[in-house]
């Protein structure tokens, strides 16, 4: 049975996969079962197939070198095309290599969410949103004449928002080592970032965003001055005292609350 | 080529009470569409369902429903979800594993940041939320249980 709550106006699914938490919100009218369904099995195959955590998946199949990519499923083909991709765009910060391992887990979650929403598209749904683990991509708007509203949580303070932002058809990530285990390192030096607390990136791709807001938050002091030479994206980053920057395009000034 | 619109709207406010924002500025930023090919062969799944649990108020209106307690290491989990008119208003911890002080750090901004990723059909401010979330498997069964039996 699908545990999903729908409506006339909306359907709302959450599933657990690749050890966080996913929803599916569809703002259409109408009964999305169908997709709902696809995406959910979409979500557990790419877990199948590249979780280092399944002995069997084909990432740790090729791990073992049991395995070549051409034998792989052709997704695996394209990711690492993509991890190829971000490597080149992020000056290295972005490495699907962790301690000489092939593990190209930091992509996979945000390009398996922008599949997902595309996945919807195809169904026929305009507006929706699609979230894993803290990164979403959303298409359309939220209600009629209503853009989408995502708020950036406070790494130093969770019951917090810092900021929000609104739009039609765009991606937010945020990466941060505080809250699931220190899972960025520097691939230069092999060290933990200690200088930021969190990276937020928005853009029109969810599987760049995400790329971007790693290779920043790796990139520790440096993180707002590369983000802002991004074309398409802006960035809000979060030092490890607190104090908030951002790029120019992220508007609203310094990010205090004026009555603090 | 499409021109998006990002408002971006800076606010500092409590994630759990989601009441006021203050607008501070807004702009607005060209993206490029989003560009991507979708194949894939993809297979439905089901998610183990749950019978047991129970349900108050009336079928209009508002009602709560109860998820199962979910027994982690932690300690138990339950959640109630509150549903007005149909549609999923609230959703809040009732039990969750306070002992151990890790456990409540944990738990003080882990059921917030759930909470908000489950209540935005009631919540006019905030659709979504960004940050690096911590999820507990607990929560996420006894919410499954929940909206089984809306």
């Amino acid at each position: 049975m699908l545990t999903t709550t729908a409506d006339r106006e909306r359907t709302l699914h959450v599933e657990h996969c690749m050890g966080t938490v996913f929803t599916i919100d569809i703002r259409d009218a109408g009964q999305w079962t169908g997709a709902v369904c696809d995406v959910v099995g979409w979500l557990h195959r790419i877990d199948r197939i590249f979780s280092t955590y399944r002995p069997d998946s084909d990432i740790s199949r090729i791990r073992r070198r049991d395995m070549q990519v051409a034998d792989a499923d052709r997704d695996v083909a394209d990711v690492l095309d993509l991890c190829v991709q971000m490597h080149r765009e992020t000056a290295g910060f972005f490495s699907a290599l962790w301690s000489g391992q092939l593990d190209p887990t930091g992509l996979v979650k945000g390009w398996a969410i922008e599949r997902a929403a595309e996945l919807l598209r195809m169904h026929g749904s305009r507006n929706h949103a699609v979230s894993g683990g803290g990164d979403v991509q959303l298409a359309g708007q939220a209600a009629a004449g209503r853009p989408w509203r995502v708020g950036i949580s406070d790494p130093h303070d969770r019951g917090r928002v810092l900021s929000v932002v609104t739009g039609r058809d765009f991606a937010v990530a945020t990466s941060g080592n505080a809250e699931r285990g220190d899972h960025v390192l520097n691939p230069f030096t092999a060290a933990l970032p200690r200088d930021l607390a969190s990276v937020t990136v928005v853009g029109p791709s969810l599987t760049r965003a995400d790329c971007y807001a790693t290779a920043a938050f790796a990139m520790g002091a440096n993180a707002t001055a590369w983000l802002e030479a991004q074309p398409g994206h802006e960035g809000l980053v979060v030092s490890a005292t607190g104090s908030v920057t951002s790029t120019t395009g992220w508007t609203g000034g310094p990010m205090q609350d004026p009555q603090e | 080529m499409r021109r998006v619109v990002l408002a971006i709207v800076t606010t500092v406010t409590s994630l759990v009470l989601l009441l006021s924002f203050k607008t501070h500025a807004t702009s607005s930023l060209a993206t490029p569409p989003a560009a991507s090919a979708t194949t894939g062969n993809t297979t439905g799944t089901s998610a183990a369902g749950s019978t047991s649990g129970s349900t108050s108020g009336s079928s209009t209106g508002t009602r709560t429903v109860t998820g199962d307690t979910i027994d982690t290491r932690f300690g138990p989990v339950q959640v109630k979800v509150t549903v007005t008119n149909g549609k999923v208003s609230s959703v809040n911890a009732i039990d969750y594993p306070m002992n151990d002080p890790r456990d409540q750090q944990i738990n003080s901004y882990a059921i917030p940041v759930l909470n908000q990723e489950a209540t935005q059909a009631g919540n006019a401010n905030i659709d979504m939320v960004s940050g690096a979330t911590f999820t507990s498997e607990g929560y996420l069964q006894s919410l499954q249980s929940a909206l089984n039996k809306i």
